[in-house]
């Protein structure tokens, strides 16, 4: 009975993390019943566990752990595929937002084993309703931690004005690219979207420098909004360059859908990737250089 | 896995035969101003690169 609360609870933890939009990472089917069928047996590792050191069954307790070493291949199972995948996009997503979705994608299987442990102690010891308590909020608990902060959390995303100086593009005060052609030019001027993200303190500013934040906000944009750009016609390729005196970023794209609107919306909504965040006030030297 | 040259100039046009010196890199002599940018858009799709304008009447293709 408490084995059985707690795979239910581990496998209804893992279905709810399996969250799949048109940004997030897998929007295979293939990919999503491999994912269900790990936390599965995630679960089921989870919920044996107290039943077996209650027993007290040892041996499946050592077993138990020798099997918890296999989710930590599930992190290079993600990184390999999307490595693969990155060869043949246009728009890559960068090795920081790659590692950042294969570490979450380990994360959530360790999430789900949680969640199966505390709810099949619970149904152990205390009985089936406190089993489906602890469930729902560990399930919750899981959510939460799984949340992550996101670009608007840190910086401001304001709308820029794209404008040229000579064959010098530029959003507002950063210089983009140098663009030849009058015709490129005029379909920027005419297509062209501009937009500064400010951030709000030094951690932001770190995390916003690095190329792999930059990469994953472009990703993501990208595969909402669509580009212009294609294989050999590289000149409308979207950039984020950033004001080396104030540190905001220009992001420049042109999109397939210019709505400037969304455009910010989506920005606001990119993660801040683990690999990337800027921890400089936590440091003491950090905090003093910053005043 | 296919090689190519980034980041380099990979060909220059101009309608101004005074402003380049031979350098080991393609110049190509452009009559008017149509001419050029015809000819660096063209270059530019087969190259793969984009036109940059050093506004000085040279237009060089580039592959970043």
């Amino acid at each position: 009975m408490a084995i059985l609360l707690g795979i239910v609870a581990g496998f209804l933890a893992r279905w709810v993390m399996l969250r799949s939009d048109y940004r997030h990472y897998p929007t295979y089917p293939h990919g999503q019943l491999t994912h269900l069928a790990l936390g599965f047996i995630a679960a089921g590792l989870g919920a044996v566990a107290i039943p077996a050191i209650a027993k007290p069954d040892y041996v499946a307790v050592t077993f138990l752990v020798l099997a918890a070493q296999q989710f930590r291949d599930v992190r290079n199972m993600e990184r390999e595929s999307l490595n693969h995948l990155e060869e043949t996009k246009i728009i890559r997503r960068g090795s920081d937002y790659i590692e950042g979705i294969a570490r979450v994608f380990e994360a959530r299987n360790y999430l789900v084993i949680m969640t199966a442990l505390f709810t099949s102690a619970a149904a152990y010891w205390l009985g089936w309703e406190y089993a489906v308590v602890v469930a729902t909020i560990s399930i919750a608990f899981s959510l939460l931690l799984m949340a992550g902060s996101y670009i608007g959390n840190i910086a401001e995303v304001v709308a820029g004005e794209v404008h040229f100086e000579g064959s010098l593009l530029k959003v507002n005060d950063v210089v983009i690219m140098n663009v030849g052609l009058p015709q490129t030019r005029e379909k920027i001027m005419y297509e062209g979207m501009g937009v500064l993200i400010k951030p709000k303190d030094d951690d932001a500013r770190l995390t916003l420098d690095t190329p792999g934040q930059r990469m994953a906000i472009i990703h993501d944009v990208v595969s909402i909004l669509g580009s212009k750009v294609d294989i050999n016609e590289t000149e409308l390729i979207p950039i984020a360059r950033k004001n080396t005196d104030k540190g905001y970023l220009a992001l420049f794209i042109v999109a397939n859908e210019t709505d400037l609107d969304y455009l910010i919306e989506i920005i606001r909504k990119v993660p801040v990737l683990e690999s990337a965040r800027g921890t400089t006030l936590k440091s003491y030297f950090g905090r003093k250089a910053a005043d | 896995m296919d090689t190519s040259i980034s980041n380099y100039i990979l060909a220059i046009v101009t309608t101004d035969e005074k402003k380049v010196l031979p350098g080991g890199c393609p110049v190509i002599l452009a009559t008017d101003q149509e001419e050029q940018e015809k000819t660096s858009l063209l270059l530019a799709r087969i190259l793969g690169g984009i036109v940059h304008d050093l506004e000085n009447g040279l237009y060089f293709i580039c592959r970043h």
